[in-house]
């Protein structure tokens, strides 16, 4: 599909000249983060004096990011296989009922992820400490991750089943399979690639979450991110958090990269998994 | 269903209840005794009032700042590149929302410091960085939110049909007049559905406030500091209410846009 001739060449020109400005402007600060890490300077002066290694070699012994860097793993994936099960079911839930006040339902998923994370997070305290009268923790920020790690999931298993339809599955059961055996050989592998989407996606924001997480984490378990806002302002710790901060920028590499193997599924799940 | 229906519902049913009680200036303790008193204190105290509508505007400028650069990015993706070039930058446009939110933020902290790059950068002409504040403030949202922004403004453009600039073409109307008059209607409910959440995003944000805000105060840090060290709980939970307000009042407006079905 090449692109429209109506489009003259003097707006291409302008067209392609912003399109190179604000992506200079996006990459700009994410490099400059990078090269801080080798900055011998502890605070942001540019250009930088010169070059070391010693403060990677800092923060790889730094027990406090690494310990940090444990938990946030461990949130992830447990607040990821959640969501894969409550999602999945959810999805495949709805699809099969055309009840009254399917809207409101609609309405209701978008919710967690249209309203500021800092409302989710205060809700989400308020509820864990006042009303069922738990200690903050591990778990509760488990739990409140998987909240809205539910919606991702759910949107991708959502948006295959529509566009699949139930023909294979009637198929499946006129063959003689049983629900179970239906799920097993057909649905599944069916929805395989957008569960590997959806997880992906649900991982990376547990993995990046900090306003719900500062609500929902009690005072010993620390993650990442929270690791990272309480260092920020104290300046002997600041080369050892520009190397952490350079790690996760490089690091942002690889969900692109899988999901590009795993086709555009993540393109379009991405803009509705905000914070 | 249950989960998000029970955990999620139920939490937001109850902040709302929390708004509604009394706190023990004496001890502390929140008091179950129902009162307006939280949400007349946000109304008589001044100074709530202008911290709510200086959060709005800003949630409102950076909207439109997001707006204003995501278009002509989506229209070059959609229309303009070749399937190599839209394929390179769809994931030029996403690598950013996968880096750390919280280390963009930071980013900008270097940006922004004294003596950082914007400083280097402007001095050749006597400008200076503008220092934390509401302006860093503003910037920096705008740079977290633009992806949210490009994306679903892309995929609304996809979806027009070429042939329509054809049409208009040979209706005589030239390159502007057609994105005038043909693309920008029809793109209009992406950039609603876009705006949705460059506005909710900017509405709760407290983190990039503290890092790059300076001394200048946003709903998200009142709420964050009277959970946290004032602990006042009520009080939190009625501020907390009015982004939510806000926000539900803004989806009411734009369902008509059809701007939903385009999350």
């Amino acid at each position: 599909m090449n692109a429209p001739l109506i489009i003259d060449r003097r707006l291409k020109a302008v067209l392609r000249g912003l399109t190179g400005l604000v992506l200079l402007v996006v990459y700009v600060p994410l490099v400059l983060v990078v090269v801080n890490s080798f900055n011998v300077d502890r605070t942001f002066t540019w250009p930088p004096p010169s070059l070391t290694l010693h403060w990677w070699n800092v923060a790889a012994h730094s027990t406090g990011a690494r310990h940090a860097l444990l938990v946030s793993v461990e949130v992830a994936l447990l607040a990821t296989a959640i969501a894969l099960v409550l999602g999945t079911s959810a999805g495949l839930a709805l699809r099969r009922t055309r009840f009254f006040g399917r809207n409101v339902v609609s309405l209701l998923i978008i919710l967690p992820i249209a309203l500021p994370g800092i409302v989710t997070g205060i809700a989400l305290n308020n509820a864990f400490r006042t009303m069922l009268g738990l200690e903050l923790g591990f778990l509760t920020i488990v739990v409140a991750h998987a909240t809205f790690c539910i919606v991702t999931v759910f949107n991708n298993v959502q948006a295959r089943i529509q566009r699949l339809g139930p023909s294979l599955e009637q198929a499946s059961a006129d063959l003689g399979a049983g629900p179970f055996t239906t799920f097993r050989l057909v649905t599944f592998p069916m929805l395989r690639s957008a569960l590997l989407a959806g997880g992906l996606l649900a991982f990376g924001l547990s993995f990046d979450e900090i306003v719900v997480t500062t609500f929902t984490a009690g005072p010993q378990e620390q993650t990442l991110p929270i690791w990272i806002f309480q260092n920020l302002f104290r300046p002997n710790q600041a080369p050892v958090v520009n190397v952490v901060a350079a790690v996760l920028v490089l690091i942002s590499a690889v969900p692109i990269y899988l999901a590009q193997r795993l086709s555009g599924d993540v393109v379009s799940g991405g803009a509705a998994g905000a914070h | 269903m249950l989960w998000l229906g029970v955990a999620y519902l139920a939490a937001l049913g109850a902040l709302f209840v929390t708004s509604l009680w009394a706190q023990n200036d004496f001890t502390g303790e929140i008091e179950r005794v129902w009162t307006f008193d939280n949400f007349r204190q946000l109304w008589d105290f001044p100074v709530y009032r202008t911290i709510a509508f200086r959060t709005i505007g800003i949630a409102a400028l950076v909207t439109a700042i997001d707006a204003l650069l995501a278009f002509p990015i989506a229209l070059y993706m959609a229309k303009v590149a070749s399937p190599r070039v839209r394929r390179l930058m769809v994931i030029a446009v996403l690598m950013p929302l996968w880096a750390s939110y919280l280390v963009k933020a930071y980013a900008w902290r270097g940006m922004f410091s004294e003596g950082g790059l914007i400083d280097w950068l402007g001095s050749p002409f006597g400008l200076h960085s503008p220092g934390y504040g509401l302006a860093a403030t503003t910037i920096t949202l705008a740079y977290l939110w633009l992806p949210y922004m490009i994306l679903p403004i892309f995929a609304g453009l996809e979806r027009v049909p070429d042939s329509l600039f054809e049409a208009s073409g040979d209706l005589g109307a030239g390159s502007f007049t057609t994105i005038r008059r043909v693309v920008l209607p029809m793109a209009f409910p992406a950039v609603v559905a876009g705006s949705i959440f460059t506005f909710s995003l900017s509405l709760g944000d407290y983190i990039a406030v503290t890092i790059v805000g300076g001394a200048g105060q946003l709903i998200g840090t009142v709420v964050y500091a009277n959970v946290g060290s004032a602990n006042n709980l009520p009080f939190a939970a009625a501020f907390a209410t009015v982004p939510v307000v806000v926000m539900l009042i803004y989806l009411a407006a734009v369902r008509r846009t059809g701007a939903l079905e385009n999350l």
